[in-house]
């Protein structure tokens, strides 16, 4: 009997030589499969005279990118040519998560109307986005705009130098300098000393029952730091006004239609998404609260603003994180329209370099680092919302 | 007018008085006219639903050009919908550049892929020969598009294109997807240490990441890391990218079964002298996969959306061959929105269809659990 227990093959039989035994295995499967592609890897590479490493980021880019927020021409770099497309992809990410929360939140409401043509339409408008693919949309929303607006030797001039055109809409710009810069980050240092101040006093109201008015001191807090730096920096008021040429325009801010597109594409899309998260997080706030909002004698309204629609952002946050970030992923789908994002600016980079791996890992690892912050910053948001249990 | 007044002002009492007018006027136009903000969302709608009527009726309809060619649309300038586009090019547009004479296999291919599929929706159905079903399927499909047997002449992956190549891009990497799915799910479950911290690296790296960077490194990497002398077809590459990122997807609704699947039954499975796979073939995953029925059906969807995305590294599917049909020089800058109103309609009924299914489905299962554990 003991000599069987201690043979070999009955350890084999025991639970946890089994378990480090899978997990043996597990790893050194993956390990090897990583070495052996490694190995493939470099040796073609090397076979077919591919450089290696990420040096060509500092080798200048020669080619020009449509809309950039940071001054770059084709003589910068390769890698300022990436930052340019990661501010894009932000740029539009941004702005398209803004207009998908507003329309979500409308739509999700209306959806829950007691007037039953409003809650068709909303039905309608949510079946309509969701059952046809984003990539659909933004083909057709970049084809209606060029066919709908005049090509841009007819630009409409809808206001006083103002061009709006199949090129895209053109506005008059100040001509941005460091200073300006400073002003702006004193305004949004004002808007979160504002936020910290009308916290600070709703949390003393809610304490002790009293509590002064807070919107004289939010609002100098609003006003004062940019005045401040105005002052300090002292920025040049030069508006760099559109020029119409006969054949293009030139000078102003433009907005591109790649942009418009995308933005609209991304925007709607991810409102219907969000129309049906809102919809479900405001029914999973149970009808006595409904009842006990009405019977302290607060109106429609209030109940949805202070009653229903807090215990509803518990619901509400983890759904609405995932859709943010892919909001934010499905920007990528830019290459396809022509808008200069991070994977379109990376992909113009591997054609010109042939090195693609660390094109590829490079927006990759940005895409996975961005995602990463973006869920960490949303549960931190839901922990702080979350019903705190005893 | 003065009845309108006079129902505002009834309105405006709270909504549980006991007596209540029941006139059957009342009882219908209250929901819309039942207070002055109601009437005027009513009216904006009304106004907005014609607008919209009014102008699809005239786009789609009366302004619409319905016979001729290119040059009575050009004329038309954009007017109405040039439906003879439509016709000349529905061929191209459902099997792309598939051998004109051949677009009878394809054809087959579908409607045979379609059947199988509705009767596998079926929950009378539901039993172990599906699996042959799909089987038979899935091969005779596989020679009717690429021949070489029966005296069918052999059509190249690179000539295959349109409608099923986008049925065949989701549905094999859904199947596929879904059992790598179910085996990472396991995986990330596991309590060995090594293999779960493995499957979450995996499965939160591919999803960190967009769709299209994995098709991206699907078409441009996975030629370097095969040895020397093989080669991968792109078609192969795209479906392999989609088998992955679905997978990843997957991975995480069934998660979310598993861990809805009371402990006991793990225990029970235990004291019965169920190993870890049999216990989780016959008792975990049979309980896991029915809760997650719906959400799956949703990420079909979703992913019968996003094949759309291998245009982007060059394939034809059913987006790209209406794009190709827009692009056709006799064509051009004729009928710029028709495909795409066209493509929309076919994704939508497929994607509707879908949807309703999951909802009938969910119906369905929760009947089934009336004494269910919330």
């Amino acid at each position: 009997m003991a000599t069987s227990d201690s043979s070999p093959v009955r350890l084999l039989y025991d639970v946890r030589v089994r378990a480090v035994l899978y997990q043996v295995v597990a790893v050194a499967l993956v390990v090897g499969i990583g070495f052996y592609l490694f190995g493939t890897v470099s040796r073609k590479l090397a076979d077919q005279n591919i450089a290696t490493g990420f040096d060509y980021l500092s080798r200048p880019a020669g080619f020009v990118i449509s809309q950039s927020f940071i001054s770059y021409d084709s003589g910068n770099t390769y890698g300022r040519a990436i930052l340019v497309g990661l501010l894009n992809t932000v740029w539009v990410s941004v702005f398209a998560v803004a207009l998908s929360s507003v329309l979500g939140l409308v739509v999700g409401i209306a959806r829950l109307s007691r007037n039953p043509l409003l809650s068709t339409l909303a039905l309608l408008y949510v079946e309509a986005l969701r059952n046809v693919p984003l990539l659909l949309y933004l083909f057709l929303w970049y084809a209606l705009i060029v066919a709908v607006f005049p090509p841009v030797r007819e630009a409409w001039q809808i206001l006083p130098d103002v061009f709006l055109s199949n090129g895209g809409l053109i506005v008059p710009s100040l001509r941005w300098s460091s200073a300006h810069t400073g002003v702006l980050v004193a305004a949004v240092l004002g808007i979160v000393l504002a936020c910290f101040i009308a916290s600070a006093f709703r949390r003393k109201r809610v304490a002790t029952g009293q509590g002064r008015m807070a919107w004289p001191y939010v609002l100098l807090a609003l006003v004062i730091p940019p005045l401040l730096a105005m002052l300090v920096f002292q920025p040049d008021m030069v508006v760099n006004w559109p020029e119409k040429g006969r054949f293009r325009i030139t000078g102003g801010l433009q907005v591109t239609p790649e942009f418009t597109a995308l933005l609209v594409g991304l925007g709607l899309s991810a409102s219907a998404g969000i129309a049906e998260i809102v919809r479900a997080g405001i029914l999973s706030v149970g009808r006595g609260q409904w009842e006990a909002a009405r019977a302290v004698g607060l109106h429609d309204r209030q109940t949805m603003r202070l009653v229903v629609l807090p215990q509803a952002l518990r619901v509400i946050i983890p759904p609405l994180t995932s859709s943010y970030l892919s909001t934010f992923k499905n920007s990528s789908l830019a290459i396809a329209i022509g808008y200069p994002d991070l994977v379109m600016v990376s992909n113009t980079t591997m054609n010109q370099t042939g090195q693609a791996i660390e094109g590829i890992a490079i927006f990759m690892l940005v895409y996975l680092g961005m995602s990463i912050t973006i869920s960490m910053l949303m549960n931190w948001y839901n922990a702080r919302v979350a019903l705190v249990e005893r | 007018m003065t009845d309108t007044a006079q129902l505002n002002t009834l309105a405006s009492i709270p909504d549980e008085r006991p007596t209540r007018p029941t006139s059957s006027w009342y009882a219908l136009l209250k929901p819309y006219i039942g207070s002055p903000f109601n009437a005027v969302v009513t009216f904006a709608c009304l106004w907005l639903i014609y607008r919209l009527v009014t102008g699809a009726w005239g786009w789609l309809v009366t302004r619409a050009i319905l016979e001729g060619g290119p040059q009575t649309c050009k004329a038309a300038a954009g007017a109405g919908a040039c439906w003879p586009f439509l016709a000349a090019k529905l061929r191209f547009m459902i099997f792309g550049f598939y051998p004109y004479d051949e677009h009878w296999r394809p054809a087959i291919a579908v409607l045979l892929f379609l059947g199988a599929m509705v009767y596998s929706m079926i929950p009378r159905f539901w039993s172990r020969r599906l699996l042959w079903l799909w089987l038979a399927v899935v091969v005779t499909c596989g020679v009717l598009m690429y021949g070489g047997l029966f005296g069918l002449s052999v059509v190249n992956t690179t000539n295959w294109g349109g409608l099923p190549l986008s049925f065949m891009l989701s549905s094999v990497g859904l199947a596929f997807g879904f059992v790598l799915g179910v085996l990472l799910a396991l995986a990330r479950s596991s309590k060995l240490p090594a293999i779960q911290v493995i499957a979450v690296v995996f499965i939160e790296m591919v999803r960190g990441v967009p769709l299209v960077s994995i098709l991206f490194m699907a078409s441009v990497m996975l030629p370097l890391f095969m040895p020397d002398g093989v080669t991968i077809d792109k078609l192969l590459r795209a479906q392999v990218a989609i088998i992955i990122f679905a997978g990843a997807y997957i991975a995480e609704t069934v998660r979310g079964g598993l861990q809805a699947v009371p402990k006991g039954q793990h225990e029970a499975a235990a004291s019965l002298g169920l190993g870890y796979w049999l216990s989780m073939r016959k008792i975990v995953l049979p309980q896991a996969l029915k809760i997650v029925i719906p959400p799956l059906v949703n990420i079909f969807i979703g992913f019968f959306q996003d094949t759309t995305l291998v245009t982007i590294i060059g394939l034809l599917d059913f987006l790209d061959t209406v794009r190709s049909a827009m692009r056709d020089p006799v064509w051009q800058g004729i009928a710029v929105l028709e495909g795409y109103i066209f493509a929309a309609l076919v994704y939508a009924v497929f994607s509707y269809g879908m949807g309703s299914y999951s909802r009938f489905i969910e119906r369905r299962l929760k009947t089934d659990h009336s004494h269910g554990r919330h």
